[in-house]
């Protein structure tokens, strides 16, 4: 009996949905042309980057990575990383707590200024520093006349993926800070918390996995950052030489042999943007499902009374 | 002035004053400056620099393949959050999760292996080459890599707008007694095409700016596969400050003008919700 | 006094929020801020906890005056609509924060926390996350955290505006039975009459920003100053009669006025009780057609409808009902026992239109 009544549902249900679904041969069809657009234009070239690093054998990569050039670029590029994300971090959050906390007029004209490095070129955003500290550039003189050296050189490098990560945190945490709105943070008013207190146990927990997402993306920019790089390096081997200023280079000097050390470099930067992804995926798993945990137990406890 | 209203929550000023500081120091000023150098030119000048026939042919590349590629992406963007948020089929969480790929994958990194896949040697090139489709060192490979870079920014902006629309109002269409192409073409379609348009718009600006995976793919031969940003840095190598100068102010205004009709774009899309 | 208000305003911009309030909660008292929302009440309580500014006036909590004291230093114990617990904080730090910010000793704190859970019965719960909790679970928590370092005065905004209307009835006599044990000054915001006038000592009714009345529940039912609180407070049946030869009249109905001259226009109000009705159409006066009865729980409404076709509402209790042995549509004589002036055309009311007229002079029936 129970057999019957929960096919007659199912029957009952797919007769329903047909209104609203489109005929199975329209869907398939659909499906097959995204997957073959996302197979050949995600997972081929993703593959390719560690197959082509690896066609050599395990031995050729690893020499190629501890190649004391490359070895060199890798340290620079953490150490540009380092510098770079913990200062737009200090910005993201302060940005985000004056405009998701408060209101106030331009508000719209400051996040559009914000987002502004998103929309510029990454060359032309080198190119702006090298105006401003170049040999050329306003600055170059007096920044010459006193030895200290910026473009060519890494502050030149830090202030160019400074300003190609500049948005990312903020990005991230404005909607998470907006969302969570400011009534937990007036109850730690209340209680007799200080603004530091109240930031620091109350709205730092509250957008940390929001903060997580933003500070992996922004670090897996500043780690990739090409162009503005670029301009700005001088890409003087075993100096100024980021990993993907030397992966250009080495494709440039090995077009022959077919890139492989180009490749095994790139294959660091490619994990570091699957590792960005897997960090993604949690972190959206996890906020979806806190929400769905706090919807449960909203239900369980409708359903009690 | 209106009295401001009153917060009780501290901080506000050393805040601001932080970001605006900030702002200042490491984005506004900069830019300022290239916009300073590029006045110090007469307008001569100016024009001269940026509309000798190779700025010409670079800007109708940057251009034509940006729009060309954003095109695609939102053609098969669109297709593709379709399918991720109605169909369930095996792998697609998987896919879901790989298409910010481009977004995380430095775009070096992503130019060398587009180049590799495509040339004639290549896992793709193998069987593309002996057909006359060459994507590798041509104006094609600049579409190829664009296409790719650009890839998130359609799914990911249609993709909440389709997961938040409500099935009721394709029921209802259906109740009525339209079908599904009626319903898809005078019901969905309207509603999402604003928001296709700012993906496409998204697109269009990241590519316009798009130079590292360019860099690897095109050859950067002049009049053909020479992009706008890869002109700049030439000018820059011959220590011809001026003509980058002039070159990336162009640019720049684009990307402002592209930037604020984004916001347009954004704001005309939040008129179908709620 | 405990708190009190001194021609307290706020305008937000150009709209007055609140207009020139004067009124004060006496030490230990539980007093409720009445009135339709947007009415300027949570505005008010917002003002004297510190989290809005008044435009002008003063505020003083415990005889000082505290404008110019921040929101952390005014020792005051609020309680949000919707909570605003810690969403990353267990149950028992929820409530420690404040006395960790205070910098009590962590015995002290341990002792005060779990004195509270026993005192609002949340033992077992402290170290749920807010989103494990239901919501009078995560509204007694909430009152715990406010109380948890003693504050001087107890705030809730609409405490019982985000619960179920089933358990809210539990809640409202919880609320009671701890304001007596701990016997704190508690000021609350309700939209909701009926539980204003079950919990607090004394209710003070806001509209459009304005103080319309305070007074006990009782007072404020029976001697409403204004149609506006005649109407808020509970059911009331209210017409608009011309006065002719010291009679005010509307249709079939006279209502005695000798002391107005003619063509004054009166508003008269008089409640659903004290609408009498009987099957006996000899016993009293007016005729009407019962049209209606709706039944709300142990009370009956009935719906009359006049010859005239005026309609007045009756509320008697179900044995009343029974014993009368009413129907829709019977024929019914009907009084109206006891009514007041609610307002007159063009003026302020005189004092001796002010109080409640028997109406036709009976025997005084308690209600």
């Amino acid at each position: 009996m129970a057999g019957t009544i929960q096919s007659n549902l199912k029957a009952r249900r797919t007769a329903s949905r047909r209104g609203t679904e489109e005929p199975a041969f329209v869907k398939w069809t659909l499906i097959t042309i995204g997957l073959a657009f996302a197979l050949l234009f995600l997972l081929v070239p993703l593959v390719n980057v560690f197959y082509q690093a690896l066609e050599k054998g395990v031995r050729f990569y690893l020499a190629a990575l501890t190649e004391p050039d490359s070895w060199s670029a890798i340290r620079l590029t953490l150490i540009i990383a380092a510098i770079s994300v913990p200062l737009n971090v200090v910005f993201g959050l302060a940005a985000a707590w004056a405009i998701a906390k408060f209101e106030f007029r331009g508000k719209a004209i400051l996040i559009t200024l914000i987002d502004l490095p998103f929309a510029v070129s990454p060359v032309v955003s080198g190119l702006v520093f090298v105006l401003l500290f170049g040999m050329q550039g306003y600055f170059g003189q007096w920044l010459d006349d006193h030895n200290i050296k910026i473009i060519f050189a890494v502050p030149g490098m830090v202030m160019a993926t400074i300003f190609v990560t500049f948005p990312f945190v903020a990005r991230e945490l404005i909607p998470v800070m907006q969302a969570t709105g400011s009534e937990q943070e007036q109850a730690a008013l209340t209680l007799g918390a200080s603004g530091w207190q109240t930031f620091w146990h109350v709205t730092l927990p509250s957008v940390k996995w929001g903060l997580l997402y933003g500070v992996i993306l922004c670090n897996a920019r500043a780690m990739g950052e090409f162009g503005a790089v670029s301009v700005v390096s001088g890409k003087i081997a075993g100096q100024t030489q980021t990993m993907p200023l030397r992966v250009e280079e080495l494709y440039n000097s090995s077009k022959l042999s077919g890139g492989t050390a180009a490749f095994a470099v790139a294959s660091l930067l490619a994990l570091l943007a699957l590792f960005t992804l897997g960090v993604k995926t949690w972190v959206e798993w996890k906020t979806r499902r806190n929400y769905e945990l706090a919807q449960r137990a909203e239900a369980n406890f409708q359903s009690q009374i | 002035m209106a009295e401001k209203k009153f917060n009780p929550l501290p901080g506000f000023g050393l805040t601001m004053g932080y970001t605006l500081f900030y702002l200042s120091a490491l984005v506004l000023i900069p830019v300022a400056a290239l916009f300073l150098k590029a006045f110090q030119l007469s307008w001569h000048d100016f024009w001269r620099l940026t509309t000798d026939p190779r700025a010409l042919a670079a800007y109708k590349l940057t251009f034509g393949a940006s729009l060309l590629a954003a095109l695609v992406n939102a053609i098969f963007g669109t297709l593709l959050a379709w399918i991720l948020v109605r169909y369930e089929f095996w792998g697609k969480r998987f896919i879901d999760a790989l298409v910010d790929f481009p977004f995380a994958l430095p775009t070096a990194v992503a130019g060398l292996t587009l180049c590799s896949l495509f040339a004639g040697n290549g896992w793709l090139g193998r069987f593309l080459v002996p057909l006359g489709i060459n994507g590798a060192y041509t104006r094609l490979a600049v579409i190829i890599a664009l296409t790719f870079v650009g890839l998130p920014f359609v799914v990911r902006t249609l993709q909440p707008v389709l997961e938040n629309l409500e099935q009721e109002v394709e029921e209802a269409a259906a109740t009525l007694g339209a079908s599904r192409w009626r319903t898809f073409f005078s019901i969905l379609a309207p509603t999402l095409f604003p928001t296709v348009v700012t993906g496409f718009a998204l697109a269009f600006a990241r590519a316009v700016g798009e130079y590292g995976s360019i860099v690897f793919v095109s050859g950067n031969r002049i009049y053909e596969t020479e992009i706008a940003p890869y002109l700049i840095v030439i000018r820059l190598d011959q220590y011809d400050y001026h003509g980058a100068t002039a070159i990336a102010a162009v640019l720049m205004l684009i990307s402002f003008a592209i930037l604020i009709s984004i916001n347009w774009l954004e704001s005309w899309a939040s008129h179908f919700e709620r | 006094m405990s708190i009190e208000l001194k021609n307290v305003s706020k305008k937000f911009g150009e709209v007055a929020a609140v207009n020139s309030v004067n009124f004060s909660v006496k030490e230990g008292e539980l007093m409720a801020l009445l009135g339709p929302s947007g009415g300027g009440k949570t505005t008010v309580l917002r003002m004297i906890a510190g989290l809005e500014v008044p435009t002008e006036g003063d505020i003083f909590i415990r005889g000082k005056r505290v404008n110019d004291i921040s929101v952390r230093k005014r020792n005051i114990g609020f309680v949000f609509q919707n909570y605003a617990l810690f969403k990353n904080m267990n149950v028992f730090k929820n409530i420690a924060f404040g006395l960790k910010i205070k910098k009590w000793k962590r015995a002290d704190i341990e002792a005060r926390v779990t004195e509270l859970l026993k005192l609002l019965g949340l033992d077992g719960l402290e170290r749920r996350y807010p989103h494990q909790l239901s919501g009078g679970q995560r509204q007694r928590v909430a009152i715990a955290r406010a109380l948890a370092s003693k504050p001087g005065v107890l705030l809730l905004d609409e405490p019982f505006g985000a619960v179920d209307a089933k358990i809210r009835q539990e809640l409202r006599e919880w609320l009671v039975h701890l304001h007596k044990d701990l016997n704190v000054t508690t000021l609350f915001v309700t939209h909701d009459q009926e539980e204003a006038m079950e919990v607090s000592d004394r209710i003070v009714i806001f509209s459009k920003g304005n103080l319309e009345q305070i007074g006990a529940p009782r007072e404020v039912y029976e001697q409403p100053v204004n149609e506006f609180v005649a109407r808020f407070i509970g059911v009331m049946n209210v017409l608009e009669v011309e006065v002719r030869k010291g009679v005010g009249r509307v249709n079939e109905l006279e209502f005695p006025a000798p002391t107005q001259p003619d063509g004054t226009r009166l508003r008269i109000g008089f409640r659903p009780y004290a609408v009498q009705v009987s099957p006996d159409l000899a016993l009293y006066r007016y005729r009407a057609v019962l049209r209606r009865t709706y039944f709300l729980g142990i009370m009956l409404r009935l719906e009359l409808e006049l010859p005239s076709g005026l309609t007045l509402r009756s509320r008697i209790t179900k044995e009343e009902y029974a014993l009368l042995g009413l129907r829709d549509g019977m024929n019914l004589s009907l009084q109206i026992r006891t009514y007041r002036v609610l307002a007159r055309e063009g003026g302020s009311l005189p004092p001796e239109l002010q109080t409640a007229y028997e109406h036709p002079p009976t025997i005084a029936e308690h209600i």
